[in-house]
């Protein structure tokens, strides 16, 4: 069972097509990052996504709805752009929230409470937003995302702007949900936060998805790459090396080839190459992007705003 | 349905909260005192001038025997016709006693402020002035000049009054002007608070809340709560502003100029009048929650409030002018045109018992209003929630305004 389904979906603003033919499916309980640089179309796919927006063309189905909005109960959304009400308590922008997903402002405002406690800002739960650090009410604003127990978390850019503490615990409490059986679908720019939550990754780049699928599959559709240290730089064992192989110095760099690193070791050492050390490394996320993605659309991301940790 | 209504009044009592907690409130109840203040200002203020203001005098450059018998002749008939019927009179001039002199002498002297200056005789006067000033005086001075040569002919006899509150003869005319209270009253309230569910719906994309607010209700729900918090508010000032006009009634009561009883009755003329004002309100505000919703900016918002507030002018002087067209095309056309409907449903109140009419115009302007609601609501799913490269100013230096016009940067 999928939590999201969506199938040629296409939304374009005055001719310009933010979201391009997207297909997507994102399993229900798992931790799904969407990522691309700014202006790929995340957002806009987002909203289309969460019935913000209608699209053009294709279809949507949240939580086995082709009317997002009638799910809007189950699902928990913290937009990129922040927003809250300067004068309201803290509070009371949770029990508002949650009251905006079907709870009694009573319950919701004691839910809130508790969500306050639990984060270490019990002592802020009646003062107002505008009294709070940026910190804080974004804390808030998270806390009035699941106050109403979500099936489906969607958090758009949630690191953005956070100090390296409260990604820590933003980090924590997506984990935590995704424990208790929850969706969580996040989307980001900084490769570093998909490779250590995901398990499954939508990569997106000119509103087009060009991979969709487990962190792990992406990953492997490059060879691991072999870093090799040698005493000698020369002899019969060179021709063993692949022809992809480059040298610097007594290093030498290469794709693992598709026969395994045992031939290999086998030519390096009766060609007496006196291996010094040998490491196999399997290409990260980044590597993986850079592959799917492309280069220049790698080099747009993971710059991080100011104050922004990778 | 249900969950929209429910969604609906969870904006509203968000918003009525914050905005009856608001400094913003205060000044919004006292909103309709500054007209009243300034215009009982400036009444006293011209009443004052007007006073101050030296009065016209007829001089009188008779004989001293002509003048006098034309002054008491003033006086005597001033008993009936009202003493500021007659312009006060002063003697200038005696030709017995200065010789004949050219009247235009007399107009020139400043500290006497003559608007005429009468000379000759009573049987034949001559009045001396400006056109405008002879024509408005020259009357007057020949009734009175043959009042004075034949004292105590001229007998006005004393007629008996019999007063009647209303009559068939100007019945429509003067329930014209309770329609134009009502209308005026109606309009005023209404722009105030369409007004105002403008600003609410720009400050809310400016805090970045509508995201939220779309992604978690219907936005039918969001355009309805809003207007359902405005019209709380706007019901709480009117009970405020009532409450201090029934003080002001029982206080000047009896010199408070009364207006005639409506064609349905006072009644069921107020309670219409109040119908007629939600709807016009629901219709406006409707409009420019549109309007609102579509806007970027709040640069955008006041490009287009000011038209919009000009056309709403129109509109309801357009309402005002079929208010004396009865039944005839204009009037009926004014009366289906959604946005005057009410304005010239309240003439209809005034002027004809019929109450049916109102029933059918209310259903229309209830699905109207709706219509509104939901267009808007169609246009800014269209229109709006344009994120990074998509929403912004396009690579040409140009965008599109309200999603419809193509301007620049």
């Amino acid at each position: 069972m999928y939590a999201i389904e969506a199938k040629g979906l296409v939304k374009q603003f005055d001719g310009f097509r933010a979201v391009d033919g997207v297909d997507l499916k994102v399993p229900r309980g798992s931790i799904y990052g969407i990522l691309g640089p700014n202006g790929a179309g995340k957002t806009t796919m987002l909203r289309t996504l969460l019935g913000i927006i209608d699209p053009d063309e294709g279809e949507r189905v949240l939580l086995g709805s082709d009317r997002p909005i009638t799910q809007s109960r189950n699902v928990g959304y913290l937009p990129e752009e922040r927003g809250l009400y300067q004068s309201m308590r803290a509070v009371d922008t949770i029990a508002f929230m949650g009251a905006l997903r079907g709870l009694s402002l009573k319950d919701s405002a004691e839910k809130g409470r508790m969500l306050l406690e639990e984060a270490g800002l019990g002592y802020a739960a009646d003062r107002q937003i505008r009294q709070l650090s940026k910190g804080m009410a974004q804390t808030v604003q998270l806390m009035g995302t699941i106050v109403h127990d979500p099936k489906l978390i969607v958090l758009d850019e949630p690191f953005s702007g956070l100090d390296a503490l409260n990604q820590a615990k933003l980090e924590k409490m997506i984990r935590a949900q995704a424990s208790k059986g929850v969706t969580v679908i996040f989307s980001t720019h900084v490769i570093a936060h998909a490779e250590r939550l995901c398990e499954r990754i939508a990569i997106i780049a000119k509103g087009r998805v060009s991979f969709d699928g487990l962190v792990s599959e992406a990953r492997d559709r490059l060879r691991p790459q072999v870093h090799l240290e040698t005493e000698t730089v020369d002899g019969p064992w060179r021709s063993a090396l692949p022809a992809d192989t480059k040298a610097e110095g007594n290093w030498w760099h290469f794709t693992l080839p598709t026969s395994g690193v045992e031939p290999l070791l086998t030519a390096l050492v009766e060609g007496k190459a006196g291996i010094k050390s040998l490491s196999i490394e399997r290409p990260g996320l980044h590597d993986a992007f850079v592959a799917i993605a492309g280069e220049s659309v790698a080099a747009e991301m993971d710059e991080p705003v100011a104050g922004e940790l990778l | 349905m249900k969950e929209i209504i429910r969604a609906a009044f969870v904006i509203a009592r968000r918003d009525f909260t914050a905005i009856i907690y608001s400094k913003a409130f205060i000044f919004f109840l006292l909103g309709p005192f500054f007209p009243v203040l300034v215009g009982i200002a400036a009444g006293s203020l011209g009443g004052q001038i007007a006073r101050e203001a030296a009065q016209p005098v007829v001089g009188l450059a008779m004989t001293q025997a002509d003048s006098q018998k034309l002054i008491a002749a003033r006086d005597t008939l001033a008993v009936n016709m009202g003493d500021h019927y007659f312009t006060e009179m002063k003697i200038v001039g005696d030709p017995a006693k200065d010789g004949a002199r050219n009247p235009q002498d007399y107009l020139k002297k400043k500290e006497d402020n003559l608007s005429v200056v009468v000379t000759g005789t009573l049987a034949r006067p001559v009045v001396t002035g400006t056109k405008r000033s002879v024509d408005r005086e020259r009357a007057d001075i020949e009734l009175l000049a043959a009042s004075a040569l034949n004292p105590g002919a001229l007998k006005l006899p004393d007629a008996t009054a019999d007063i009647v509150a209303e009559t068939a003869n100007n019945d429509k005319q003067l329930r014209t002007v309770t329609a134009q209270g009502g209308q005026i009253l109606v309009f005023f309230l209404t722009m105030l608070l369409a007004g105002m569910v403008l600003s609410n719906l720009v400050e809310e994309k400016a805090n970045k809340i509508i995201e939220i607010l779309a992604a978690s209700i219907p936005m039918e729900s969001v355009f309805l709560g809003k207007l359902l918090a405005m019209l709380g508010m706007a019901l709480l000032g009117i009970a405020v502003w009532t409450s201090v006009a029934l003080i002001g009634i029982a206080i000047l009561g009896p010199n408070l100029p009364s207006y005639p009883t409506p064609a349905v009755g006072w009644p069921v003329f107020v309670g219409l009048c109040f119908t007629y004002f939600i709807m016009a309100y629901l219709m406006l505000g409707a409009l420019f929650l549109g309007i609102g919703a579509m806007a970027a900016t709040v640069r955008e918002v006041q490009t287009i409030s000011m038209p919009v507030t000009m056309a709403q002018l129109i509109n309801f002087f357009f309402a005002s002018y079929a208010l004396t067209k009865t039944g005839q095309p204009i009037e009926v056309f004014a009366t289906v045109f959604p946005f005057s409907s009410p304005f010239a449903m309240i003439g209809r109140a005034a002027l004809e018992p019929t109450l049916w009419h109102h029933g059918v115009a209310i259903v229309g302007q209830i699905f109207f209003a709706i219509l509104l609601l939901r267009v808007g609501v169609y246009l800014f799913k269209k229109n709006v929630m344009k994120s990074g490269s998509a929403g912004r100013v396009k690579d040409n230096g140009k965008r599109k305004l309200f999603g419809l016009i193509t301007v620049k940067g």
